[in-house]
């Protein structure tokens, strides 16, 4: 399992592999949004913890389909199918894998880019929690996401569209919890219902994760 | 009646038999319902005293908006039999659901907006119901898309049952997740089992024939569609016998 991860995050880090796609992606869409709504400090500030949960839940859309894809593609998912290594444990890894390229990076500097969106002083902490917390149930969702896709020619559009809808809890209470965070209420509810979102797809999601990858390698 | 009996019908060959028996019948009862329900309810039941005569959208609204959930419903009860008992029959009957269930979403969102620019003077707001239906709206989507694009039968049947069971969950969790984020501006349910709340008695029985001739549309339409999908199965089978001899 150790040596699985670690290929993956040698993969990943290497030429081609895409890490710190997802992080440029990001920036670009911090840099973005002043253009389109305006540049009045005041109004990126009410804005700035909406619009950082939503780039980071893009940033990490746009990854989702390198997760399973490339090992389809060069047969190695067929092998690792049937090494002794059940598929959940296949699954959960290839998902822990994208978060630490992906979503870590995104949780470590969502400060920087909230100074860029002129967030409150208040708001960076709740931020960054939020995004710790929340950001693991994104890769485990979208795991599951890409393993439904995986055996499909073009599978990325179609792979949006299953995805999102199934990211809107977690959006809701990331985004409610850095939100209530900048304005400086109490920010346990949220905080308790998020973590319970990314706790309860880690548990149960692989196992749907694992079903589907079955079925698609059939 | 012997539950066991129900499961006779999942032979595509008796189900064919059995619903062409029935489906005439249900149609036109179907039909007969509705076109009662509706005319009742439009031009023989007293306009509301606030809201005019908008309040007879009622009689499309709430119909399609019950028939929305319950499509869903049945799909996944349908992907749950074909996970358990790999009927075929189930997968297609889900499959001919998931079409009808989004056009019953969307005619309860555009009757909501027809009915809410008036009352509330807006087509759209975030409310939590509003919000649910239109996540609702996207799975319904998101589900026909996947059954579209994959070629094999049984992987799509058996890849779209996993969505449609993972998706209930989210579902769910995004209809009480939308319940938090933002207050509602949707009056409560119009009909429950407990009378207290319910609607007055006047638009309340159009309405009860109304739902009921949903439901019989609703249960015509997936029969015919189930049919056409076995039947286009069983062409393709044909066919791929005939260039193999």
């Amino acid at each position: 399992m150790i040596a699985l991860l670690i290929r993956d995050l040698r993969l990943a880090m290497r030429a081609g592999g895409g890490f710190g796609l997802g992080l440029a992606f990001f920036l670009i869409v911090v840099t973005l949004v002043p253009f389109g709504v305006g540049p009045q400090s005041d109004l990126l500030a009410r804005i700035a913890a909406g619009i950082l949960w939503l780039g980071a839940l893009l940033a990490c859309l746009l990854s989702l389909d390198r997760i399973l894809a490339l090992d389809w593609e060069d047969g190695s998912l067929d092998l690792l199918a049937t090494a002794p290594l059940p598929m959940e444990a296949i699954v959960s890894i290839k998902a822990l894998a994208h978060w630490l390229t992906t979503g870590l990076p995104l949780v470590l500097f969502a400060p920087v880019f909230g100074l860029l969106m002129n967030l409150p002083e208040a708001g960076y902490k709740p931020l960054v929690l939020s995004l710790l917390l929340g950001t693991p149930a994104l890769s485990v969702i979208g795991t599951f996401g890409a393993a439904l896709t995986v055996g499909l020619k073009r599978g990325g559009l179609l792979l949006s569209l299953l995805v999102l809808p199934l990211y809107v809890p977690t959006l809701i209470f990331g985004a409610e919890m850095a939100r209530r965070g900048v304005e400086g209420l109490d920010i346990t509810t949220p905080m308790l219902m998020l973590a319970g979102i990314t706790c309860g797809t880690i548990a149960l999601l692989p196992f749907a994760s694992a079903a589907v990858l079955r079925v698609n390698l059939r | 009646m012997n539950l066991n009996a129900l499961w006779a019908y999942a032979n595509p060959k008796k189900f064919i038999q059995a619903t062409d028996r029935v489906l005439p019948w249900i149609s036109i009862l179907a039909v007969l319902s509705l076109v009662v329900g509706l005319v009742w309810g439009f031009f023989f039941t007293p306009e509301d005293y606030r809201q005019g005569s908008t309040v007879k959208i009622i009689y499309l609204h709430v119909p399609s908006a019950l028939m929305a959930i319950n499509a869903w419903l049945m799909m996944l009860v349908t992907s749950l039999v074909w996970i358990v008992r790999r009927h075929h029959v189930s997968a297609l009957a889900a499959r001919a659901a998931a079409p009808v269930g989004a056009v019953m979403t969307l005619i309860a969102l555009a009757t909501g907006a027809i009915w809410g620019q008036p009352m509330w003077g807006t087509w759209w707001a975030w409310d939590p119901r509003l919000t649910s239906f239109l996540i609702l709206f996207l799975f319904y989507l998101g589900y026909i898309a996947l059954w579209e694009a994959i070629e094999d039968d049984d992987t799509a049947a058996d890849l779209t049952s996993i969505l449609c069971l993972v998706g209930s969950v989210f579902a769910l969790l995004s209809r009480y997740a939308v319940n938090f984020w933002n207050q509602g501006l949707h009056q409560g349910a119009s009909l429950s089992l407990d009378k207290e709340e319910n609607v007055a008695d006047v638009f309340y029985y159009p309405l009860l024939v109304c739902i009921a001739g949903f439901v019989l549309l609703f249960i015509a339409l997936v029969f015919l569609r189930t049919q056409t999908e076995i039947r286009a199965r069983r062409m393709r089978a044909l066919l791929a016998r005939e260039r193999m001899g």
